[in-house]
């Protein structure tokens, strides 16, 4: 079947199952030339993509144990962050990292070792994770952990599946008072503004910027930042402080077309991007938002892949060093903006230390963007590419969908590491995604 | 308020699961029947720690009809709503084949589901309520060359779910008929199927969820089939025996 990732560039024909037991799933394993797992497709690109054999495990989705007194769930690889939520949150827990949206499996979420609003203070999915069982190329189940065969499980995570399908994992949950985020919002005129107020909010428990990324001169990289903080009972309202966990059902909206191309050119993203940090300049200060609108606003419409043709859109996502950060910000928005190809969503955030053999994450600056998957787009994201390698940066491998082999090895320097221990390992001619064969990994 | 149970026939399958997991969400507990039940201890804990909603587990095989009787007997508490998801497709060329393996496919989508809800409604009608659904198919509106054995089981299927909601209808009982077309599940695995014709279980779990709530009588699950076979049981006979369907 025609199979893609969630920003449906590219698309390849793919032979795809779902085994409905370890069993079968084993047999895949032991049969296949090679193959690779499929979560719930919200990669970006072609990393669970495997043309003769993706595995999804949409059937390997059971929750096996939860403690409530030290909050561990131990759960099968194919359940969702929102089913958690939706299990968990009524009794006073939450994922202790997040990412965008909760259409992602647990799976999916360790291969990719996401990250969310929090990483400067909790790091990545990482450290929220126990253990992982995850089936090796001769089908015997490993379980790795930070002690335990440390070095699959430091490749594991943000290891894009490609040391093994993975299979369960026990995470820890966040112990929390309501349903309730306490959001601050502050705009900030421009990039150093936007930095200079991350700098000084480290100590709140999530930061995130949306950042208009057409805005050149004065107002080059003006942002809103949004800090927020879980609310206690005594935040809300008498009256919701009674039901501290239930939030308003929302009405789900869905992209129910595909966009024409013409609906999103620089006219109506400039004009978006403008309106929507004026808006939000006219809200600072401090509201309580329920957690679905504030960690999973785009969940709300589904779909919304849609909105940028059938061609797809294609993400740029990339992460710069501490102390090069502003100096590549400032190349790369100056870039976008003379293009004029600007992107609804533009996210900036400020990332934390990270320890890991290929998780995304550095100490520093992240950029995220999406382009319509055009000729035009494509090429100025080479350029992007080269402005993030020439300031230290690297990419999120969840996002890519077009970067190149010698664009990955430039970028990072462990991607030759990973790949040595992969052949050791027997996982290269096992584990293999569109991706792994594009980037050589 | 304390919700009744509800019976899940077939809970191996597929479309059964959904359906458990669907009225498990609402508060219902579950009672998981099927071949091999204890293979659901797995299901069986994952519900119990998302919904918090008792699961119990009860061996049931829809072909041991003599059984039936006293596997209701068995049933820690009569249900109040019994979901009927079990078939079988078989491979219609085996069917032509062997006949043996063609009565398997008819005893399996006709005879074993009718006689456990038949036991199941006269005990709903003792009780003076209660609620039936049988997933049938809609391969069972007209029988066609390409699956017409499993076809017809599921056409006697759905005159006895018919026949049924006929006479229990005065005495507060419901039956519900239904038709999922195609469905993504393992029955259908490696088949190519039309996507926007393809429900996913999940679907077919929140429509008879909404159909037992509304009282309704036959459903498809996907409206586009109910214009399909629509046209599809309307073709003159002269015309529909040489078309391939």
């Amino acid at each position: 079947m025609k199979l893609s990732g969630w920003g449906r560039y590219p698309v390849l024909e793919a032979r795809v199952y779902r085994p409905r037991s370890m069993d079968a799933l084993r047999d895949l394993v032991l049969s296949e030339p090679n193959l690779i797992a499929r979560g719930n497709g919200r990669a970006y690109g072609d990393s669970a993509i495997n043309t003769s054999a993706t595995i999804e495990t949409s059937y390997l989705n059971r929750m096996i144990d939860f403690n409530p007194a030290s909050g561990q769930l131990v759960a099968e690889a194919g359940v969702l962050l929102g089913d958690i939520i939706t299990a968990f949150l009524p009794r006073g827990w939450f994922p202790m990292v997040t990412p965008g949206t909760k259409f992602v499996t647990l799976g999916g979420a360790i291969a990719a070792d996401v990250h969310g609003k929090n990483h400067h203070k909790d790091g990545s999915f990482r450290s929220c994770v126990d253990w992982v069982d995850v089936m090796g190329p001769d089908g015997a189940v490993r379980r790795c952990s930070p002690y335990d065969d440390a070095a699959l499980f430091d490749r594991t995570l943000g290891g894009m599946g490609l040391t093994g399908i993975n299979l369960r994992a026990a995470i820890r949950l966040r112990s929390v008072e309501t349903a309730w985020i306490r959001q601050t919002t502050i705009a900030a005129p421009n990039l150093k503004a936007a930095m200079a107020t991350f700098e000084t909010a480290q100590d709140a428990t999530y930061s995130v910027a949306w950042i208009d990324c057409l805005g050149t001169g004065t107002n080059l990289g003006r942002s809103l930042v949004m800090l927020g903080e879980h609310a206690v009972r005594a935040d809300l309202s008498p009256q919701k402080a009674q039901t501290p966990f239930r939030i308003k059902a929302k009405r789900k909206l869905s992209v129910p077309i595909d966009f024409p191309a013409f609906a999103l050119n620089s006219l109506t993203v400039r004009a978006f991007n403008a309106l929507y940090y004026w808006a939000g300049a006219r809200k600072t200060g401090t509201q309580l938002v329920d957690w679905d609108s504030y960690f999973y606003p785009l969940d709300a419409i589904l779909g919304w892949n849609r909105i940028y043709g059938r061609k797809g859109f294609a993400q740029f996502q990339c992460a710069l060093p501490l102390d090069r950060s502003e100096a590549g910000l400032t190349a790369l928005l100056a870039e976008i903006a003379t293009a004029g190809s600007g992107s609804f969503l533009a996210v900036l955030k400020r990332f934390g230390k990270q320890d890991s053999a290929f998780s995304f994450p550095m100490e520093g600056y992240t950029l995220a963007l999406d382009f319509p998957a055009m000729q035009k787009t494509l090429a100025l994201l080479e350029r992007l590419d080269q402005i993030t390698i020439a300031h230290g940066g690297r990419f999120y491998l969840a996002k890519d969908s077009r970067m190149s082999a010698a664009t990955l090895s430039a970028s990072d320097t462990r991607a030759a590491d990973f790949h040595a221990h992969r052949d050791s390992h027997g996982y290269t001619s096992r584990f293999r995604s569109a991706q792994s064969e594009r980037l050589d990994l | 308020m304390t919700k009744p149970p509800v019976l899940i026939l077939g809970a191996r399958s597929d479309i059964g699961k959904a359906v458990a997991h669907k009225f498990a969400t609402l508060g219902h507990p579950i009672q998981l029947a099927a071949r091999n039940a204890s293979a659901l201890e797995a299901d069986k804990t994952d519900m119990e720690l998302r919904y918090g909603v008792s699961v119990s587990l009860h061996e049931f095989d829809a072909l041991t009809t003599a059984m039936h009787e006293a596997f209701v007997a068995g049933l820690p508490e009569l249900p109040r709503i019994a979901v009927c998801a079990v078939g079988l497709m078989g491979q219609q060329a085996e069917n032509e084949r062997d006949v043996a393996e063609a009565v398997r496919v008819m005893r399996s989508n006709y005879e074993g589901p009718a006689s456990i809800l038949a036991l199941l409604a006269n005990r709903f009608e003792e009780h003076g309520s209660g609620t039936l659904v049988g997933i049938s198919s809609v391969a069972g509106d007209r029988g066609r060359a390409t699956n017409y054995v499993y076809g017809s089981a599921k056409a006697g299927f759905t005159a006895f779910l018919s026949g049924l909601r006929n006479r229990l209808a005065k005495r507060g009982i419901h039956v519900v008929t239904v038709l999922p077309g195609f469905v993504a599940t393992q029955m259908t695995e490696g088949m190519d199927l039309p996507a926007k014709l393809t429900a996913e279980p999940s679907e077919v779990a929140d429509a008879i969820a909404r159909a037992v709530e509304r009282k309704k009588d036959v459903i498809y699950v996907r409206t586009i089939w109910r214009l399909i076979m629509l046209i599809i049981r309307n073709i003159p006979e002269r015309i529909f025996k040489r078309m391939k369907v």
